[in-house]
């Protein structure tokens, strides 16, 4: 069930203790939080000095008609009232700059993790639901740490403190008070548990929401070319009222939650007072006892009220840290062996298949089964296989962008596992099929895994690659090319990826069918240039076509998830009836043509 | 980490853009919050009767609350005496009051919560279908140049931000008036001079109220801006993995990514701080009005002028006047970050669609086919792609169109498939111009294929799908049999009902072009245009498809670029262009037996076959 990474867990595990891996995050932030705790539970305190400090004032001076002894009073509510002010200032600055730092760690921590699982990891996952978690759910996250979380404890520490002053003042009343959390916390559980699920549907189903608007925005020119926008927009309405539809149930459940913590300290008042009045009338408790305990309740009833949401929005932020988790507990399987030290790699280097294995996760065929290839130093060979026959995937596997499931591959000897990834990266380079381009300048695009390059490098790059056009544009190398080159013709978008992956000459060059969509004139240019180039690098070179077999030196043919046949494109076609299907064209014209 | 030390804060990666507004005129400001305020008036407006019930309840359900404390101050003061007296119906009456004013105040507090969540779910799902019905009828100019990092921040976090205030606004914004409302009348009531005073507290606060709000809505846009920002770098990240990962471009892209969660952190802390400034400065001027309160009424009662228990009373409800309007505080700051958001979102939803469906079309159920360019001029931002260019193709004619890049062949076909509009001259199908059909028949009548075969996720039969919906299983098998996709498809674990998981990663670029040809097959208009739509496919699957081709296009209008010569075998008709001319014309053996450009294109192509 590795391809459904979508729904929510059906047990109720998790829970709050899910809050607990934000702890790591507060650590650099740990004086903050303490200090936004404090002054929190400094400034409730304040709350308090104002009713008292009024009634000392109307039984010290006003009953005794002593107005000197009215302005230290004053002085002091004045003092209060300011230190009150300043607590929230220092409380709320705290918080900023705690909390929006913590948000900001945990998704540089997300964003990083992400970029370094394998791509069949991305294979796997909606992009909507990882965006979506990296933002609605971080800022929930940052909600919580900020206000819910310091609530949640003063208010808790409130409770305590005075549910003990109401067991002093009169204890069978307090036992009362404190039977009557019984129903609350029984109640209160069963729906913050409901709470849990329904607000991880929600989240999950804003996730779904999102990957529809990414499909919908980037597929854009397909929706409009046929004409479908009627169909995803009924799609995404689909989705949409789904979503209205678990949030309601979300807004039930939350409401349910809310009139019990509301209607809890009522009942509750109403019970001390029926038991206050018996206890009055029987003499255990005087007036100004049951007066004094009745205000002391009333200090609770925004806490308990506010428990209800508060523990709800720790319920909402336990299914976000989970969520997160869920990425960041994703291991990194392509990553660097304990231990690995760069080896000395030849440049041109030896690029070796030795019975390479290749299964897609989760999937019971192989892809690739028992490859056997050798690339000589400076040697150009050429990949040429049936659409769907795994030649991708095997160029794929040299720099690791999936690890082989069998066998290895090796560079001048060394498994390219045991090199670190960083070199090993630097030392393959790559051009896709679909040639992705970011919204950054040409020259980033370019320099994308070298920033070192230089501008002879990039020069040289542009000059094989036939990109020159680059220096047309509005702003030459520093003009950001829209997203994924969308403003740039398909060609042209080709070009730059093959120029980014020429350049800086790395040690073996990796090309998916690189000049596909090229037109006749500038494939017979670019492929003049590349020639020099790939004269002395190792290169693997995915081909369609005859023009492009011919950069090579040898070809591989790749059927049935191995290697087939080798030899030189005119043995090849002389020889195997395969390769002769594959690449001969036939062309009525040619025969037409005298 | 073995990255480059550089300077996050250097922007130049970036590179200029046409599109860089961050600093707005003067002037603009007004106009963004105008707008704003009147999409979220429109979207309230269905609700309004809704709205007014919800104040009801919650009026009176607050009063039903705050009956509460003063029962219990009844009930000690009758109730009490009156049961050690021997007499418990005082205390039977009172505790019966209480618990229905509870039980009142609990009813009433549900009703209100899931009705003023009913409202906001449905305020949200309004602007949801409105902005995304919106954005899919936009032109592919607007796609291109506002990127689809910034339009998804719009359907999502903009929203968002909305529904934030929705689900938290309501509430506290008509508790808290009508808290301030209704005892800022008692307090004025219960004593004048001391209402004056505590009325006196309103300057300072309208003053600091001005001030978070001058200063909030910059602050509040720009964190819209920052976020947008972010998701851009996170979804254009994840779009390109594999580049990402083969260039070693995650110690960089964790720079920017920091640099841009930075800013965001900062855009954050500037609104943040203006509300901790905001915020305790209301506490601040509540404070001080009660110490003067306190003061003044202690005189007054020394006096003789008040009684204490009016003072005490006066004291408890001022305290109840200052503390919501912290909440009204709150309220105004969601407030603040949902308009910022509205701002952005009326910004999309005020882009004029450019190609727009024609208020009156003209009906056209079957169209033949005839194609008909007449004078067209056409260009993107400043350069001029097609001069003026004019060209017929009767309906049934298979034309090619062949040339170097930035000869206009792909905006030729853009305009026939109207992504755009011609800046002079017309397009039109059947004798119609173009931008007098109505888009569905339009779309019923052109199809287009292009290189990039975006996979939608689902699995490989509803994709092919897409181009028919509701079609049956033997029909989209007949239209992948029919291009030759049905071999590799039936090949796969789950046949056509394996999911193509995200962007089709796990099909090859080929066998995605051989999908989203079946689905435009499927589609069966009258008009086919392939822009380089075969330029991933291998020898045998290009053979298949022309083979397909010529049978399928039989009775068909299509034009067709492709830089493989191969193609242009099947069509009736080349034209060559060059600099957004037409070249040459004329059939494939023509050209290829005459001496110009093709014949040369040709014989350079022929020599690379073998």
């Amino acid at each position: 069930m590795d391809d459904a990474p979508r729904t929510a867990p059906a047990d109720d595990r998790g829970r709050l203790s899910a809050l607990l891996r934000l702890w790591p995050y507060t650590r650099p932030y740990r004086g903050l939080v303490v200090l936004t705790f404090t002054a929190a539970l400094l400034a409730t305190l304040a709350q308090l000095a104002v009713p008292l400090i009024t009634a000392a004032v109307v039984d010290g001076p006003i009953a005794d008609g002593d107005r000197g002894a009215l302005v230290p009073l004053l002085g002091l509510a004045l003092l209060f009232g300011v230190a009150e002010a300043a607590l929230f200032f220092v409380r709320r600055w705290a918080m900023n700059r705690s909390c929006l730092r913590i948000e900001r760690d945990l998704r540089d921590a997300l964003y990083q993790r992400l970029q370094r699982l394998p791509v069949a990891f991305h294979d796997r996952w909606a992009s909507g639901q990882l965006l979506s978690r990296a933002t609605s759910d971080m800022s929930t996250v940052r909600r919580f740490v900020g206000f819910a979380a310091v609530f949640l404890a003063v208010n808790l520490i409130t409770c305590v403190v005075v549910l003990v002053l109401l067991l002093v003042t009169y204890w069978p009343l307090g036992v009362a008070v404190l039977l009557t959390t019984v129903p609350l916390t029984v109640l209160g559980l069963r729906w913050e548990r409901r709470y849990n699920v329904q607000s991880r549907q929600v989240q999950d189903q804003q996730g779904e929401l999102a990957t529809d608007v990414e499909e919908a925005v980037q597929g854009i020119r397909v929706v409009k070319s046929l004409g479908r926008s009627g169909l995803v927009f009924d799609r995404y309405d689909a989705k949409a009222r789904q979503l209205r539809r678990l949030e309601l149930g979300k807004v039930r459940t939350l409401a349910l939650l809310w009139c019990v913590f509301e209607l809890h300290p009522q009942v509750t008042l109403a019970v001390i007072l029926v038991g206050g009045a018996f206890a009055v009338s029987s003499g255990a408790l005087t007036v100004g006892g049951l007066v004094a305990f009745v205000a002391l309740f009333t200090v609770l009833l925004w806490p308990i009220l506010s428990l209800g949401f508060l523990f709800a929005f720790a319920q909402e932020t336990a299914s976000a840290c989970d969520r997160i988790g869920e990425l960041l507990d994703e291991p990194v399987t392509v990553t660097d062996r304990p231990g690995v030290t760069p080896a000395a790699i030849g440049s041109p280097a030896r690029l070796r298949f030795e019975g390479v294995g290749f299964t897609h996760p989760g999937s019971g065929t192989a892809v690739l089964d028992g490859v056997e290839l050798t690339v000589e130093p400076g040697e150009t060979v050429a990949l040429v296989g049936a659409t769907g026959s795994g030649k991708t995937t095997l160029t794929a596997l040299v720099g690791r962008l999936h690890d082989v499931t069998s066998g290895r591959v090796t560079l001048d000897g060394v498994d390219v596992r045991d090199l670190p990834l960083a070199q090993l990266r630097s030392v393959v380079a790559t051009a896709f099929e679909d040639a992705t381009l970011f919204s950054m300048s040409v020259r980033e695009n370019l320099a994308l895994g070298r920033p070192d390059a230089t501008d002879d490098d990039v020069a040289e790059a542009l000059r094989v690659a036939q990109a020159e056009f680059v220096h047309d544009l509005p702003w030459g190398l520093d003009t950001r090319i829209g997203e994924q080159g969308l403003s740039l013709s398909g060609g042209q978008r080709q070009r730059l990826a093959l120029a980014r992956a020429v350049l800086g000459r790395p040690s073996v060059l990796v090309l998916d069918d690189p000049l596909s969509a090229l037109d006749v004139h500038t494939e017979a240019l670019v492929e003049r240039a590349l020639r020099d180039v790939l004269a002395d690098t190792t290169a693997l070179v995915v081909a369609h076509r005859p023009s492009t077999v011919l950069l090579a030196d040898r070809v591989a043919l790749l059927a049935g998830g191995r290697i087939a046949a080798v030899g030189t494109h005119s043995e090849l076609l002389a020889s195997v009836p395969e390769y002769r299907d594959l690449l001969a064209q036939e062309s009525e014209l040619l025969e037409t043509t005298p | 980490m073995s990255a480059p030390d550089q300077a996050p804060q250097d922007r130049s990666w970036r590179g200029v853009a046409t599109e860089e507004s961050a600093d707005l005129p003067a002037g603009a400001g007004i106009f963004l919050r105008a707008r704003s305020r009147r999409l979220l008036g429109e979207l309230l407006r269905p609700h309004r009767r809704s709205l007014w019930w919800l104040l009801a309840t919650i009026v009176v359900q607050n009063a039903a609350w705050l009956a509460g404390p003063l029962l219990i101050g009844v009930g000690i003061d009758v109730a009490v005496p009156a049961l050690v007296d021997g007499n418990p119906w005082p205390l039977v009456w009172i505790t019966t009051a209480m618990l229905a004013a509870a039980a009142l105040d609990t009813g009433l507090r549900f009703v209100f919560l899931t009705r003023s969540g009913r409202v906001g779910q449905a305020v949200l799902l309004t602007l949801r279908r409105r902005v995304f019905r919106h954005v899919q009828a936009l032109p592919l100019s607007f796609h291109e140049r506002y990127t689809s990092g910034k339009t998804i921040s719009r359907l999502t976090s903009d929203v968002e931000a909305l529904a934030e205030l929705l689900d938290e606004g309501l509430d506290n914004l008509v508790t808290a008036l009508f808290s301030v409302l209704t005892i800022g009348i008692v307090l004025v009531v219960l004593d004048p001079p001391l209402g004056l005073v505590a009325l006196l507290g309103f300057p300072p606060l309208y003053l600091v109220a001005r001030w978070f709000q001058r200063n909030s809505t910059a602050a509040y846009r720009r964190t819209r801006e920052t976020i947008a920002a972010l998701i851009v770098q996170f979804t254009e990240t994840f779009g390109g993995i594999r580049a990402v990962q083969a260039f070693r471009r995650e110690p960089r892209n964790d720079q920017l990514h920091a640099a841009l969660n930075e800013d965001n952190r900062q855009a954050h802390d500037r609104a943040f701080w203006l509300i901790a400034v905001f915020v305790p400065a209301v506490t601040l001027i509540g404070n001080l009005v009660t110490v003067a309160v306190l003061g003044i009424g202690a005189l007054r009662v020394l006096d003789g002028a008040l009684a204490v228990g009016t003072l005490v009373s006066f004291l408890l409800y001022l305290r109840r006047f200052f503390d919501p309007l912290q909440d009204v505080a709150m309220f105004y700051n969601s407030y603040q970050s949902a308009t910022a958001a509205l701002e952005k979102l009326s910004g999309v939803l005020e882009e004029r669609p450019t190609v727009p469906e024609p208020a009156d079309p003209v009906p056209l159920p079957a169209a033949a086919g005839e194609l008909v360019f007449d004078g067209v001029r056409f260009g993107y931002t400043a350069s001029t792609v097609l001069p003026d260019l004019s060209l017929t193709v009767p309906a049934g004619q298979t034309v090619a169109l062949v040339g170097a890049t930035g000869a206009g062949k792909s905006t030729l076909a853009r305009l026939a498939a109207r992504f755009y509009d011609p800046l002079a001259g017309e397009v039109r199908l059947d004798g119609v111009p173009l931008d007098r059909l109505a888009d569905e028949d339009l779309r019923r009548a052109v199809v287009m294929v292009t290189q990039e075969s975006f996979l939608f996720s689902g699995s490989i039969a509803d994709n092919i799908a897409f181009g028919r919906p509701g079609a049956s299983r033997a029909q989209v098998e007949g239209a992948a049999r029919a291009i030759g996709a049905h071999g590799f498809i039936a090949a796969l674990p789950e046949g056509y009902d394996t999911d193509v998981a995200k962007r089709g990663g796990r099909l090859s670029a080929g066998q995605r072009q051989l999908v989203s040809f079946a689905r435009a097959f499927l589609a069966d208009p009258a008009v086919l245009i392939l822009d380089e739509a075969t330029s991933s496919l291998d020898v045998p699957s290009e053979r298949l498809v022309q083979h397909a081709l010529r049978t399928l296009l039989a009775d068909r209008t299509a034009l067709i670029i492709a830089h493989r010569l191969s193609t242009v075998e099947i069509a009736d008709r080349v034209l060559v262009m060059e600099g957004g001319r037409i070249v040459e014309d004329g059939s494939p053996a023509e050209l290829v037996a005459g001496t110009g450009r093709f014949a040369g294109l040709h014989r350079a192509w022929a020599d690379s076959l073998v």
